[in-house]
């Protein structure tokens, strides 16, 4: 049965069945665990993590990595928020492609420098990160952005109810989230300029020699990373209001664990955005549960949150090893039996 | 390519050269023995996890859990003392928890094969929680005179104990790097570990030493913080990962593996400090600062790379 199904699809169904068993335990421990409040404290929060994720990810596909995110989502929300500031009527979705041309304007110095000037994105990000964040020092001049300078709709947008499943509320920015999310990851199993991001990450040589332009992948993909955490900048300003110097930092961290607890391989290759989505919903899951666990300090939030990322990580692992171990010595068996049969 | 690692170290030097001789024309007072103190006592825990970091980095490894780590030992020093545990035993054991944190890195990435990336990621967020167990939201100080006088007072002459600890380290890391066999290793597996294990070299084991030492040495960092600052709190050393590997890659270790020096570490931590230091001086802020010197690393990649002159042109056709 096991041999049916794709590894990635197997690796999806083993992390919501880890999902669904840490609920449980959760509801277990906790009376009321499982009400339309979690979901919503989670769904909040997961409106903004899984955008950064899915850019995230895409970048770790082609086997980089991009560390500017929560500088580039820092700097985002304190931009649009000044903007709408100032012009506070502006069109929705022109503040919208504002914020996602800013970000794509760092993505593409960070995808420029990666992709063309051959500069390990380790590094170039690992700069870029106290760049943009010092830009973003430079620019806000001390000052930060408030609730009360912002229009009423866009505080309004991520807490509008499109619809409700019982007490469960599917908000505006999550459902957004969500659309963004899943077109994505249809254009990723379709699209022949997204399957590029795949083959420029599971064999550059191999992409190479299929025609494909390496180096152009590699800036599309901090491009949409950029766009992306734009995107996120823009939900942030809407969820908080307030954005200081501070915003989004440690993002980066946050976005790259998402990923690798949803089964993205952090040497590129393989994994789903879908993958990284249930990832940044697992964190998150793990976060709200362990706060609210009787008897467990606050304080343990971190350290568990730390072990168990470790723990999914290392479990994957040893299990994709073995399977694939056991998938070769079957394939070699067959083919050994085949040619017995031959002659 | 030993020349060109040489004029790596040429420039490094001259930029270290330019700076310094503008921080003095720009602010007299940058060249007094006191600032001069100052310059490296600020950032001592940096400097001195950067040293580690070189030969994590040469072997083609990361360890980005080094600021949790620095931020669990002072917090785990303040808890012991707390509870009336004896500062030299309270020493000894945030040693330890170090040496067993790095192992414990070293353990996933040489057993479990997971790339150090991912488990100090992991371990970057799980330290930190213990240190916020340890102390919870509150900060612990009125550590013994002795200790305090330690981290902020002259050792010998104006000089302190962390700066001393420094250059002493700094020599025996260079002894062991260029002329142990455990520092030719170092640069074997970094280059290539696969060709390393084929020639019957433990690399798990090296690893594991290296990991180990990261540990410890990062707890001794948060040690020093403790001393130098008199207090310590959940937050110690949060983000100085990211400051120094900054400072090792600047230093010209490649991030691959394989190559670099701890000169050029050193060169690199004094550029480094030169910089923030006598931007300090003309009042520019701290963020602003981590902005230029994220300019310099990345031109630090991408100068060597212009060829100058007609003469590498034609070698390399």
């Amino acid at each position: 049965m096991l041999q049916k199904i794709a590894p990635q699809t197997l690796r999806l169904l083993a992390l919501v069945a880890v999902m669904v068993l840490i609920t449980l335990f959760f509801a277990s421990q906790i009376s009321g665990f499982l009400n339309g409040r979690l979901f919503n404290r989670i769904s909040s929060s997961v409106a903004i993590m899984a955008l950064i994720a899915t850019g995230q990810t895409l970048v770790i596909l082609t086997r980089n990595i991009d560390l500017s995110v929560g500088s580039i989502v820092g700097f985002v929300a304190f931009a649009t928020g000044l903007m709408v500031g100032h012009h506070p009527d502006l069109n929705p979705i022109v503040l919208l492609v504002f914020s996602m041309l800013i970000g794509a304007g760092f993505g593409l110095v960070n995808g420029v420098l990666v992709a063309y000037a051959r500069v390990p994105s380790i590094i170039v990000t690992l700069a870029t990160m106290a760049l943009y964040r010092s830009s973003l020092v430079w620019f806000s001049d001390g000052k930060s952005i408030t609730t009360e300078s912002l229009p009423q709709w866009l505080i309004n947008f991520p807490n509008t109810v499109l619809f409700s499943l019982g007490a469960m509320e599917f908000r505006a920015a999550f459902c957004a989230s969500l659309v963004v999310v899943i077109a994505v990851a249809l254009a990723m199993a379709k699209l022949r300029p997204a399957r590029q991001i795949y083959a420029v990450g599971s064999n550059p040589e191999a992409a190479d020699l299929a025609g494909i332009d390496a180096a152009r992948v590699v800036l599309a993909a901090f491009v949409l990373s950029g766009v992306l955490s734009g995107l996120a900048g823009y939900m942030f300003l809407a969820r908080y209001g307030t954005i200081t110097v501070v915003a989004g930092l440690g993002f980066e961290l946050k976005s790259v664990a998402s990923a690798v607890v949803g089964g993205v391989n952090i040497f590129g290759g393989s994994g789903s955005v879908i993958g990284a989505f249930l990832g940044a919903i697992l964190v998150d899951l793990l976060e709200n549960g362990l706060r609210l666990l009787p008897g467990l300090s606050e304080f343990w939030r971190e350290a568990v949150l730390g072990a168990l990322i470790l723990a999914a990580v290392a479990t994957d692992t040893v299990i994709s090893r073995r399977l694939a171990a056991v998938r070769a010595a079957r394939a070699q068996k067959e083919a050994l039996a085949a040619r017995e049969v031959a002659p | 390519m030993m020349a060109r690692l040489k004029s790596w170290e040429g420039l490094l030097l001259a930029t270290l050269a330019v700076i310094f001789l503008f921080n003095v024309w720009a602010t007299p007072e940058f060249i007094s023995p006191a600032n001069q103190i100052n310059l490296f006592q600020l950032s001592i825990e940096k400097i001195i996890m950067a040293l580690v970091m070189t030969f994590v980095i040469i072997n083609a490894e990361i360890d980005l859990s080094i600021g949790s780590m620095m931020g669990l030992s002072a917090c785990a020093f303040g808890y012991f003392f707390q509870l009336g545990v004896d500062p030299v035993l309270c020493i000894v054991i945030c040693l330890a928890i170090g040496a067993v944190g790095g192992a414990f890195n070293g353990f996933f990435v040489t057993r479990i094969g997971l790339p150090s990336l991912v488990v100090t990621l992991a371990t970057l967020i799980g330290f930190r929680g213990l240190a916020r167990v340890m102390v919870e939201d509150h900060g612990i100080n009125n550590f013994p005179a002795w200790f305090d006088r330690l981290g902020q007072e002259g050792l010998v002459g104006r000089v302190p104990f962390a700066l001393i600890a420094f250059f002493v380290l700094f020599v025996f890391l260079y002894i062991v790097l260029e002329r142990s066999s455990f520092g030719r290793l170092t640069y074997v597996i970094g280059s290539n570990k696969d060709v390393a294990e084929f020639a019957g070299i433990d690399t798990g084991r090296h690893k594991m030493v290296i990991f180990t030492a990261s540990g410890l040495i990062a707890a001794f960092a948060g040690l020093l913080f403790a001393a130098r600052v008199g207090a310590v709190r959940g937050d110690v050393g949060n983000g100085f990962e990211l400051d120094v590997i900054t400072i090792v890659l600047l230093g010209g270790v490649s991030i691959f593996g394989g190559k670099g020096t701890l000169v050029g570490t050193l060169l690199s931590v004094l550029i480094v400090l030169n910089l923030r230091n006598g931007m300090g001086l003309l009042n520019i802020t701290g963020h602003i600062q981590t902005g230029v010197i994220g300019i310099l690393l990345i031109s630090s990649v991408i100068i060597p790379r212009i060829p100058l002159g007609r003469g590498k042109l034609k070698a390399e056709a």
